[in-house]
C-alpha cells in the first residue's frame, strides 16, 4: 500500500483484504505501522493531512524551477546505420542537417529564459560531434552569458565517441562535460547492433571511452545500453562487459518504440514480458556481483528506488508527474523547432507535430502557453489519469503522453495497452518484491545506490 | 543579587557593567578599595572578613573552590550563594521554569506547578553577565514555552547580549502548534536550536510516554510550524522500554516527516525523578536494544542526518555505533564502574550517572581491550 506522498507498507493478503473491507485491525503493530505511514488515522485527520501535504509538496518541488534539461539537437548527421535508431539520422549529410548559428543563438536565449537556477545542457544528434563547431559556438555563448546570469550549468553530450580529437577533448575538459556513450555489450552484440561501413564499432567505442576517461576523468564518462532482441538472451554477458570496462553504472532501458525502431519492430522488437524477464535476470546478476564486493549500480533501479525510498523529488525527467516533457525538458531541434521532449521530436519525424511547442524564435511565454503545453498540462498529471489514479505505484511513476499519442493518437491513452504502464508495473513489482522479501545484503546494496556508499564513520571526540 | 565574579584586570576591561561585577580579591592584596568603589565596582570577594570594606563584600565561603573568576553567582541576603554560570564548564544551562504541560514517565526533573515567573527577570539579568564568546547556552525546564511572552523577552535579551551564542532549548514543542506563538519567535530563528523530543512514530505510544493526550499531534505541528518559519530543530528520544520497540520505525518516520531536523539525539535514561519511581515500566537492559539503536543511528546517518548517542556506555554498543556515542554525562555527574578499570575506552566513554545505582547498569558492562578497537 502507498500513501499519496509515497510512504509504503507491505501487508500480507489477509490483512490487506480485511483492511480494505474496513474491518478493525487486530494486530497492534500493523495498526501503528499504517498510522505512522499516514495510511490510516484514528482521531482527526488534520495532522496526517498536514504531514502528507508537506511530503507531497517536497516530492513535487521539481516544479518550482521550470525546465532544467535543455536538449540541443545540433545535427541529424550520423555515420552509423543502426537498425533500431531512435532518432531519424541522415547518413553523410554534409552539414545539411546541422543547426545554424542563428538557430543556436536563439535557442541559447530560450535556455536562459527558463527561470531554473540549475540548467543541464545536453547535446544530441545524430552524432553531435559531427557538428562540433556548432557545439563550441553554443557553449561559448552560454558561458559568456552566464557570467552575469550565474546559473549552475552542467554540459552533457551523448556520442559514439568515434570522432574525438585532442581539440574536442580539451574543449570538453575545460567546460567540464559529462559524456554518455552507447555500449550494447560484448563486441559481437554491439557490432551487430551498430553496423558501420567498415565495421569495428565496438572497438572504436572502447577506444573513445578510454580517451575520454583519460581527458575528463573516469567519473565523467558513462554508457547507455540499447537492448535489442538479441540482447535479451545475454544479460550476464552485457553486465560482465560493463564490469570489465570499469563502469560503476549500467542502465538497462528497453528500446523505445519511436523513430526508425517502430519500422523494424518486428525484427528487433520484443514484448514487455521478454524485457521484464531479461531485466529480472540482469538485476539479480548485478546484485550478486555487488554482494561479491564489486560495486556497480543499475541506473533504472536506482531511479525508481530513489523515488520509493526517499521523500525527495526525482531528478529523472522521463518519469515524473506532472510530466517532464515541457515542464522539465525542452528540446531544440537542428531546424529551430522546439519540442517538449525527445519523443515529441521523433513523433514529428513520423508526421505528428502535437508535441512541437513552437520555434526557437518564439518568446518563452509563447512556447510555454502553446497548444502543445496546454495538452501536456491537461494530460500530464498521473494522479488524475484513468488507471493511474487508482494505481499503487502512482507516487513513483509518471505519464507517457508521447507514447499514448503514438499508439492511441491521444495523450491520455489506455493503460491496459500501454507499453509504458506494463513496463513500469513490472519494474515496480520486481523492486517491491526485493524490498519486501530481500535479504539485508540486497537492501544494503539498494541503500548504497540511493544514498551513495557510506564513508567510514569517524570516531567521536 | 547577581554578580559577575572577575579578576581585577578583567573587571577593568569593561566587558561587563562594573556595578554588576564582584572583584575577586582572594589572591590579591593591597588593592585600594575606595578607588574601586569610586569607579563603581559592585562588590568584592575576599577570603575572610577581617577587613572593613566600603563595598559590599562576600567572604568566608564554605566551599571557596566552587566560585571562580568568570562565574556568575546569585547571592541571597541570607548569605547563600548559587553559581548560575560557570566559565569553562562543558555545559551551561538556564533554568526557565519548574512548570510543565506534560508528565513524561521518565522525567528526571519532575515539574512543580508554582508561579516562578521571577525567573524571567533573573535570566535576562544573567544573560548580561555571561561571557560573550560562549558558543552554546542551554535553556531547560520544565517547559520553557510556558513562559510565553517571557521566553520571547529572554531570547530578545540573548540576541542583544550574546549574539554569537547558540541557544539550545529543550522543549516539548506542544505550544508551537499555535502558529501565532511561533511567529512571536521570528527574531530568534537561526540563533536557537529547539530540541524537541519525539518518542515514537505514532500518537498512541508517544502520548503514553508523555502522559498527555494529543501531545504527539501538537508536537508534530509545532515542529513543522517552527521549520516553516526557518527555525533550527533537533529531535530527541529517550531510550527505555516504552520507546525502543519502535526506534527503527521512529528513524524512518523522522526521515520522511522531519527531514529538516539538523540533529537527532538518542539518549539513555537518566535514573532520576520519575524515572526511578517508574522503573517497572521503563527498565530494559541496554544490551537488549543496542542492535536496534545501531540500526536507527546508521539509518539516519547515511541519509545525511547528524546523529548522536548519549548516556550509553561504549561497551554495550556494537562497534559501528560507537562513533555516534558522545561523552555526554558531565564530569561532576558521572562515575565509572569497577569493571572500567583497565578499559581502553574509558577516556571517550560517558560512564554512568552518579545518581544511578548498580541496579541501573547493563549486564553487558565489560572492559574493552585493545584488540576490539584495532
Ligand atoms: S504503473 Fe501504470 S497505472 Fe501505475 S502510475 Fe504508472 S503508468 Fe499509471
Ligand atoms: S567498561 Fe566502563 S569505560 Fe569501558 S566502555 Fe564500558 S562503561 Fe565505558
Amino acid at each position: 500500500m502507498t500513501s499519496e506522498a509515497g510512504d509504503f507498507q507491505v501487508l500480507d493478503e489477509a490483512t490487506f483484504a480485511s483492511f480494505a473491507r474496513r474491518e478493525p485491525l487486530i494486530d497492534k503493530t500493523t495498526l501503528r505501522n499504517l498510522e505512522a505511514k499516514h495510511l490510516l488515522y484514528k482521531t482527526s485527520p488534520e495532522t496526517a493531512v498536514r504531514l502528507l501535504a508537506t511530503k507531497l509538496r517536497t516530492r513535487k518541488s521539481f516544479l518550482r524551477g521550470g525546465p532544467s534539461l535543455h536538449i540541443f539537437v545540433v545535427t541529424l548527421g550520423c555515420d552509423h546505420g543502426c537498425h533500431y535508431c531512435q532518432v531519424s539520422r541522415r547518413l553523410h549529410s554534409g552539414g545539411r542537417y546541422d543547426m545554424s548559428l542563428e538557430t543556436a543563438a536563439a535557442a541559447v536565449d530560450r535556455l536562459f529564459d527558463s527561470p531554473s537556477p540549475n540548467l543541464t545542457v545536453e547535446f544530441q544528434g545524430g552524432e553531435p560531434l559531427l557538428a562540433f563547431p556548432v557545439i563550441r559556438h553554443i557553449v561559448e555563448l552560454i558561458q559568456a552569458r552566464n557570467v552575469h546570469e550565474g546559473r549552475q550549468i552542467v554540459f552533457t553530450i551523448t556520442s559514439t565517441l568515434h570522432h574525438l580529437t585532442d581539440e574536442i577533448l580539451d574543449f570538453m575538459r575545460i567546460h567540464d562535460f559529462q559524456v554518455s556513450t552507447s555500449l550494447d555489450g560484448p563486441r559481437d552484440l554491439h557490432d551487430a547492433n551498430r553496423p558501420l561501413p567498415g565495421g569495428g564499432a565496438h572497438e572504436l567505442t572502447i577506444e573513445g571511452i578510454q580517451r575520454a576517461r583519460q581527458a575528463l576523468g573516469q567519473g565523467s564518462v558513462s554508457a547507455l545500453t540499447t537492448l535489442t532482441r538479441r540482447s535479451l538472451e545475454r544479460p550476464n554477458e552485457i553486465v560482465d562487459e560493463y564490469v570489465r570496462l570499469g563502469f560503476r553504472s549500467i542502465f538497462l532501458r528497453p528500446l523505445s518504440p519511436y523513430g526508425f525502431a517502430k519500422k523494424s519492430e518486428r525484427r528487433l522488437g520484443y514484448t514487455v514480458e521478454d524485457y521484464l524477464r531479461f531485466y529480472r535476470a540482469a538485476l539479480g546478476y548485478i546484485l550478486e556481483i555487488n554482494r561479491n564486493g564489486h560495486l556497480i549500480e543499475e541506473a533504472y533501479a536506482k531511479i525508481l528506488l530513489s523515488s520509493i525510498l526517499t521523500p525527495f523529488p526525482t531528478t529523472y525527467v522521463d518519469l515524473r508527474s506532472p510530466v517532464g516533457s515541457g515542464f522539465g525538458t525542452l528540446v531544440y531541434n537542428y531546424d529551430g523547432g522546439v519540442y517538449a521532449s525527445d519523443e515529441g521530436r521523433m513523433l514529428k519525424e513520423l508526421g505528428n507535430d502535437t508535441l512541437r511547442v513552437g520555434s526557437v524564435t518564439d518568446a518563452y511565454q509563447t512556447l510555454m502557453r502553446s497548444p502543445a503545453m496546454e495538452l501536456l498540462a491537461a494530460s500530464g498529471l498521473s494522479e488524475t489519469l484513468p488507471g493511474c489514479s487508482d494505481c499503487a505505484f502512482v507516487p513513483y511513476c509518471g505519464p507517457d503522453p508521447a507514447g499514448s499519442l503514438s499508439r492511441h493518437g491521444d495523450p491520455v491513452g489506455h493503460r491496459a495497452e500501454s507499453e509504458h504502464c506494463q513496463r513500469h508495473t513490472g519494474l515496480f513489482e520486481i523492486l517491491f518484491d526485493h524490498l519486501a522479501n530481500g535479504d539485508s545484503a540486497t537492501l544494503e546494496i539498494f541503500d548504497n545506490w540511493v544514498h551513495g556508499v557510506p564513508p567510514v564513520v569517524k570516531a567521536a571526540n | 543579587m547577581l554578580y559577575k565574579v572577575l579578576s581585577l584586570a578583567d573587571a577593568l576591561s569593561q566587558d561587563f557593567p562594573l556595578s554588576k561585577v564582584m572583584v575577586d580579591l582572594r589572591s590579591l592584596d593591597g588593592v585600594d578599595l575606595d578607588a574601586l568603589g569610586s569607579i563603581g565596582a559592585g562588590a568584592i570577594l575576599r577570603v575572610d572578613g577581617d577587613l572593613a570594606s566600603p563595598l559590599p563584600m562576600l567572604h568566608s565561603l564554605t566551599m571557596p573552590e566552587v566560585v571562580a573568576s568568570g562565574d556568575v553567582i546569585r547571592v541571597h541576603p541570607s548569605g547563600q550563594v548559587n553559581v548560575l554560570y560557570r566559565r569553562g564548564a562543558n555545559a551551561n544551562t538556564l533554568f526557565a521554569t519548574e512548570r510543565c504541560n506534560s508528565r513524561c514517565l521518565m522525567c528526571s526533573q519532575p515539574p512543580h506547578e508554582e508561579d516562578d515567573s521571577w525567573r524571567i527577570g533573573e535570566m535576562i539579568d544573567l544573560l548580561q553577565l555571561i561571557d560573550h564568546d560562549l558558543p552554546v547556552l542551554g535553556i531547560t525546564g520544565g517547559e520553557p514555552c510556558l513562559l510565553g511572552e517571557g521566553l520571547v523577552e529572554v531570547l530578545r535579551a540573548a540576541k542583544r547580549y550574546l549574539p554569537n551564542t547558540v541557544l539550545h532549548i529543550l522543549t516539548n514543542g506542544r505550544l508551537f502548534s499555535d502558529r501565532a506563538f511561533v511567529r512571536s519567535f521570528d527574531q530568534a530563528a537561526g540563533q536557537v536550536v529547539w530540541a524537541v523530543p519525539v518518542y515514537s512514530d505514532n500518537a498512541i505510544d508517544h502520548d503514553y510516554v508523555v502522559q498527555a493526550d494529543g501531545a504527539f499531534n501538537e508536537t508534530l505541528n509545532g515542529l513543522h510550524n517552527l521549520a516553516e518559519r526557518g527555525h533550527r530543530v533537533e529531535i530527541r528520544c529517550v531510550l527505555h522500554r516504552q520507546t525502543v520497540h519502535r526506534l527503527r520505525e521512529l528513524a524512518d518516520f523522522a526521515y520522511w516527516n522531519l527531514p529538516f531536523a539538523e540533529h537527532v539525539a538518542l539518549m539513555g535514561l537518566e535514573p532520576m525523578g520519575y524515572a526511578r519511581s517508574n522503573r517497572d515500566v521503563l527498565w530494559i537492559d541496554q544490551l537488549e536494544y543496542a542492535d536496534t539503536l545501531n540500526q536507527a543511528a546508521a539509518y539516519l546517518w547515511r541519509r545525511g542526518i547528524a546523529v548522536s548517542i548519549y548516556n550509553i556506555p561504549l561497551c554495550v554498543l556494537p562497534d559501528q555505533a560507537r562513533p555516534f556515542a558522545r561523552k555526554s554525562i558531565s564530569d561532576w555527574k558521572n562515575v565509572f564502574a569497577p569493571e572500567c578499570q583497565g578499559c581502553t575506552l574509558q577516556d571517550s566513554c560517558c560512564g554512568f550517572f552518579r545518581s544511578a545505582g548498580d541496579g541501573w547498569r547493563s549486564r553487558g558492562i565489560q572492559p574493552v581491550g585493545l584488540r576490539a578497537i584495532a
